[in-house]
């Protein structure tokens, strides 16, 4: 098993991708999961629907739309040229934001599972002794919390591993900057290169489930342990 | 009125939630334990969830001279020095009792020395517990965790939520002596609970809820003996004497009780107390009747001389009560109209109260 240099800069960017786009998104997610999780809000279910989204709708479907979105004539691309930016497609730049919202389901809902299943319960029980927000999410909620923030990561990893129609639709396929794995692969395939393309989808195959293994195991060592 | 307002939580609030109505303004003592009693859903969790801080009603919190709640200002939970013990086990599972312990220790405003600590730990007897995880001890031992730590994060006042309703009574008769040793330790607590017996051990002061609303806030005796008083609907009324184990009688298994304010003795069951230990007694205003001397030939082993201060109408058109007046303390004795014109009896009149069973709490 053999890797040529654009396999290799293919694999780079992808891990480089993938783990910007889970840290951005534990960033955003937890915020989001946490008003979902806790909300009477009459906005709950329209908000939930949106961010459930990318579950369902053809990538291509979601690519597209961001494509339109940031391009010159898009709100984004509008804002984007006025910050003295340019335009996000066929960037890593609009490569991150499209995976965010791609992945942002997976990140979300176990987050939010999680948050709900353990209630408010111990975070009054922690302000009660004295505790503040930033203590209580620290000190309780994340701790009590850690295996659906466990399986988000690896999710949202994975998932945008995963990726290929939303690239393909905003990313292109510039080597080095927006061509990742799975678009690597496509183009083996079409050159004929099975070989090279077995290898890089086995590496895939392989870390997909070592990452599922490991959560799966983490929570099993976790229940152990209770 | 400023000294009333230092001495006391001050409460005003109104709180409309999906039909239920909630609307208090009480000063509950900053001294003692208040009991919260009433049916459920009369209000008296989500009342001492807005003391806490974890619910919001409209309307105004002040702790002595220190506003909670007023108007547009708010202090969140964390920042009232409260200690609350939930109805639940709350402990946090991912860490060992000592860690939950420490938990409070680290966040207390003002630090409990090390010595208040240990003493504490023992007091509650938890000791042996520290390194076990919550998850391996019994609902008793969890609530006797949970208490500690609350009070380890040193409150200015104690708030608790019906901490032994989800015990067996084998695991309430536990608890009770560690709660009623928080009176030694001089912090308010105020105490939701729907159980008379609770209610008659633990309480200094009472306030009855239905629905949403106060309908009696009295000094213990005073709310077992008002007729308002909701357990008075379902159980006859009774009063509370306080007193010291002064005698024991081996024997015969009986402890004799000398009533605060006063030289007269009752002679109870003993149940363990030890010799000048603080006790209460539990009488019925049925377990009562009244004699103009006092007779010697009954089986009756307690008669003691009160003053009737005066007789009020019972419920039932037959019978009347007697309020009695025994040194400082007060007695009940239900008797019939036509015993109190045959007998004579008016107010400040001298006779003998003949209690035919009194139970230590």
């Amino acid at each position: 098993m053999t890797f040529s240099p654009a396999d290799i800069t293919a694999i780079w960017l992808t891990l480089k991708l993938a783990t910007l786009v889970t840290l951005l998104l534990l960033l955003i997610a937890t915020p989001l999961a946490w008003w979902l999780a806790n909300t009477h809000s009459r906005l709950k279910v329209p908000v939930s629907a949106l961010v459930a989204l990318p579950l369902v709708l053809p990538p291509s479907v979601l690519g597209f739309y961001l494509l339109i979105a940031m391009g010159p004539q898009g709100p984004i691309g509008q804002l984007t040229q006025a910050m003295g930016l340019g335009t996000l497609p066929f960037t890593f730049t609009g490569l991150v934001i499209a995976s965010i919202f791609y992945s942002l389901p997976f990140v979300v809902q176990p987050i939010q599972n999680a948050l709900e299943a353990l209630g408010k319960r111990p975070a009054e029980v922690a302000a009660t002794l004295g505790a503040g927000p930033w203590d209580r999410f620290f000190s309780v909620i994340l701790p009590l919390t850690r295996p659906g923030f466990m399986t988000a990561t690896v999710l949202g990893f994975a998932h945008t591993i995963g990726e290929f129609g939303v690239v393909l639709m905003i990313g292109g396929n510039i080597p080095g900057e927006t061509r990742v794995v799975s678009v690597q692969i496509y183009d083996h395939v079409e050159a004929l290169q099975y070989g090279q393309a077995h290898s890089l989808a086995l590496a895939m195959l392989a870390l997909s489930f070592v990452l599922l293994l490991l959560t799966y195991g983490s929570r099993r060592a976790q229940v152990r342990v209770l | 009125m400023s000294h009333s307002r230092n001495s006391h939580l001050h409460i005003d609030l109104t709180l409309t939630n999906e039909g239920f109505c909630l609307q208090v303004s009480e000063q509950i003592p900053l001294q003692g334990i208040t009991a919260i009693c009433g049916p459920s859903g009369a209000g008296k969790t989500t009342l001492l969830r807005c003391i806490a801080g974890l619910e919001r009603a409209k309307g105004e919190i002040s702790f002595g001279e220190q506003f909670w709640q007023q108007g547009k200002s708010f202090v969140p939970t964390h920042k009232r020095g409260i200690g609350y013990v939930f109805q639940e086990a709350s402990l946090f599972s991912h860490l060992s009792v000592a860690a939950n312990l420490h938990y409070a220790l680290k966040r207390a405003q003002q630090k409990p020395s090390a010595a208040d600590m240990n003493a504490l730990v023992d007091l509650m007897a938890i000791r042996p517990l520290l390194q076990r995880h919550p998850d391996t001890l019994s609902g008793g031992e969890r609530q006797r965790v949970a208490l500690t730590r609350a009070l380890l994060s040193n409150p200015r006042i104690l708030l608790m939520d019906e901490p032994l309703s989800s015990l067996d009574e084998a695991r309430k008769q536990e608890i009770l002596p560690y709660l009623e040793k928080l009176r030694n330790l001089d912090i308010p607590v105020v105490y939701v609970t729907h159980a008379s017996q609770e209610i008659a051990r633990l309480a200094d002061h009472v306030i009855a809820m239905e629905n949403g609303k106060v309908v009696v806030s009295a000094a213990l005796n005073d709310a077992l003996m008002h007729p308002q008083f909701p357990l008075n609907a379902i159980q006859q009324p009774g009063v509370v004497l306080r007193g010291e184990v002064s005698e024991i009688d081996e024997q015969w298994q009986l402890s004799a009780t000398t009533l605060c304010g006063s030289n007269e003795r009752l002679w109870v069951r003993h149940e363990g107390h030890p010799l000048h230990s603080q006790v209460r007694i539990h009488v019925l205003a049925g377990d009562v009747s009244i004699t103009l001397s006092p007779s010697t030939d009954s089986s009756i082993q307690n008669i003691i001389c009160c003053t009737l201060h005066s007789i009020t109408d019972d419920r039932q058109p037959a019978m009347a009560m007697l309020h009695l007046q025994v040194g400082e303390q007060w007695l009940l004795a239900r008797t019939t109209r036509r015993a109190v014109e045959q007998l004579k009896l008016h107010a400040g009149m001298m006779v003998w109260a003949q209690i035919k069973s009194a139970a230590l709490l």
